[in-house]
């Protein structure tokens, strides 16, 4: 048996130094025949992963012990999870999320006071700000999504992660494919579609660390120990699955030469449109939606110990929401080419998203009921349930906004952008916050956090700052919305185009404080994050609850369940 | 066949579709022979101090 063990970590070992042999030489290919020095620098990044992924191979060769790549935690037989990739994609989330925060304000003060671009080419609005959505969507969340799901997989499932070094190399690849993305922005190469300007070479090298992030998850729901597949997973399923579907088909380009980094779409017009926005409202609805569900549906029970308040409802929840969401693109094509049948449907369907995402937000706030008080004494508690009351309010303000008649007021205004911020702010990145509070002592194997007290620093700064930045953006849209479309008696405008832009100056500064506050509210994150792993002595100790521990750490519960 | 006959035919059939989905979603959470797995999915799937249970022989 061990033999054979060791057999087969052998024979991963040459299929991945084969693989980063692969890789190393097409790297070296584009940068040696491209004319373009973008694409030899992209070239010269995938060889260089290469040689990293190539070094790092060699380096656990030979001891066939897989000590370098697990954790400490063990399941209840014994059996080492693997929990080293997750620790380096939540590093990654902290590093990138950081990063896509700084440059989102750095954007927010370019609004208001645009000389702040000093005519850089690099920092232009229309370069900086795919950096931003891309940086804080696809390399913060997908970062959160990655370790969540790899460690929620794990522990739901009683069973080690699928694979020697794929999960290894889903971490790094997507690293790999942020890097070749975003200095593709800063470069000028882009493919034009919001929140999919990554041109069709990195789209492929997406396609391909996908696939294997599908197989991992899949292949670690395989060997569970339980029966029943626990809902999160089901959600983290959904998230990896559509994404997979959504890329490919709104990807789908004819690169002019495969030594170049220009391509172009198949589709034309409105269909282009609709295809775009059938992906980028599902990119919300999947991505940003039903992966981060699954982090709700396990780290609020597992943090206040009790079962999630209905998983009856869980179910309901989970294929309501997916066969609703799919069908709300349109409501993006409002008063545009699009048919109005579809524009009609769109709405409609946005509209009964209503339903499930009020009745996961009930599940999800209700897994407190008879433990309210740990809302007042832990503040990790109150960063996931804030969220999900986020979740609540920016999922009952979109059906709203999809309505026509309240569209034709907000659209292209400044009420979009508060609205997508009280959704990524608020939901979104504060229950990543929340998941990473609890990951770090859990993965790092600490009896809980550095500071509590600098968790509570952080919740009140941080939503100030969002408060600050969705109140701004109301006033600012409904304001810029409303003078749009103001006649005088004549029948002109009554306002010229500048005025608008002059009359949201005020707003602009107050979204940039809001802005700034978020980042440093991730700046006492990432200190306490740093003195958490460095296991130094804690603060408040006695403040802690018992989950805050390591698994191996964790006192004995008081209270016996039933 | 017009537009019109193509039009009412999806729909009906997508609407007969979505409503037959959906009380099959409800009637699985529902079904009284599920409960005992979603239970216990609840708890152990979760770990919610299965360690302390099993160390103490119950």
């Amino acid at each position: 048996m061990a033999a054979k063990q060791t057999e087969w970590s052998a024979f991963s070992d040459v299929i991945a130094a084969a693989a980063a042999v692969v890789l190393l030489v097409i790297g070296l290919a584009i940068a040696g025949l491209t004319k373009e020095p973008v694409m030899a620098f992209h070239g010269l990044l995938f060889a260089a992963g290469a040689v990293l992924a190539g070094i790092g191979i060699l380096w656990t060769f030979g001891h066939h012990n897989d000590q370098p790549l697990v954790g400490a935690d063990t399941t209840s037989d014994g059996t080492h999870y693997q929990d080293g990739p997750i620790k380096v994609a939540t590093l990654a989330a902290l590093f990138w999320g950081l990063a896509g925060f700084l440059v989102g304000d750095i954007l927010a003060w370019q609004l208001a006071i645009p000389a702040l671009n000093f005519d850089l080419p690099w920092i232009s609005f229309g370069r900086l700000r795919p950096l931003h959505t891309s940086a804080v969507i696809f390399a913060f969340g997908g970062n959160v999504l990655l370790a969540t799901s790899f460690y929620v997989v794990q522990r739901t499932c009683h069973a080690r992660l699928a694979g020697r070094w794929s999960p290894w190399f889903v971490v790094w690849g997507y690293q790999l494919f942020i890097a070749i993305a975003g200095t593709g922005y800063l470069l000028g190469v882009t493919q034009g579609k919001e929140y999919a300007e990554p041109e069709w070479y990195a789209d492929l090298w997406l396609t391909i660390v996908w696939v294997v992030y599908l197989l991992v998850f899949l292949g670690t729901l395989i060997r569970r120990k339980e029966p029943h597949i626990y809902v999160a997973n089901w959600f983290y399923l959904a998230f990896i699955v559509t994404v997979a579907m959504l890329h490919l088909v709104n990807n789908a380009t004819i690169p002019v030469s495969l030594v170049g980094s220009k391509s172009y779409i198949v589709y034309a017009g409105v269909q282009d449109a609709m295809t775009q926005w059938w992906y980028g409202h599902n990119a919300v609805g999947f991505f940003l939606t039903a992966g981060f569900l699954g982090i709700m549906y396990y780290f609020i029970p597992k943090r206040v110990e009790r079962p999630v308040y209905s998983y009856r409802l869980s179910i309901v929840h989970f294929w309501t929401l997916i066969f609703l969401y799919i069908w709300a693109g349109p409501h993006h094509l409002h008063y545009t080419a699009l048919p109005e049948w579809a524009q009609t449907l769109g709405m409609a369907f946005s509209i009964m998203l209503w339903m499930p995402s009020w009745g996961g937000m009930i599940n999800g706030l209700m897994t407190l009921a008879g433990a309210w008080d740990k809302l007042r004494t832990d503040p990790v508690v109150r960063l996931l349930v804030v969220s999900v009351a986020f979740y609540g309010m920016s999922t009952f303000e979109g059906p709203l906004m999809s309505i026509k008649a309240v569209n034709s007021l907000s659209h292209y205004t400044d009420w979009t952008i508060g609205h997508v911020h009280s959704g990524a702010l608020g939901w979104v990145a504060m229950v990543s916050f929340g998941a990473i509070y609890c990951l770090v002592p859990w993965l790092w194997n600490r009896k809980g956090l550095y500071s509590l007290k600098l968790v509570e620093w952080h919740f009140w700064i941080s939503t100030i700052g969002i408060l600050l930045y969705i109140t701004a953006m109301w006033v600012s849209g409904i304001t810029q919305g409303l003078m749009w479309r103001a006649y005088d008696k004549l029948g002109f405008l009554q306002y010229s185009f500048i005025e608008t832009v002059e009359a949201m100056k005020p707003y602009y500064v107050i979204r940039a404080i809001g802005g700034l506050l978020f980042v440093a509210g991730s700046l006492i994150m990432i200190y306490n994050v740093w003195r958490t792993i460095r296991g130094d002595a804690m603060q408040d100790a006695e403040d802690q609850p018992r989950v805050a521990a390591a698994p191996a750490l964790r006192l004995q519960p008081v209270i016996q369940v039933k | 066949m017009t537009y019109e006959t193509v039009a009412t035919f999806s729909q009906v059939t997508s609407l007969l579709l979505f409503i037959t989905m959906f009380a099959g979603v409800v009637v699985y959470a529902l079904w009284p022979n599920n409960r005992g797995r979603f239970e216990q999915a609840q708890r152990t799937a979760l770990d919610l101090d299965v360690r302390s249970q099993k160390q103490e022989g119950r």
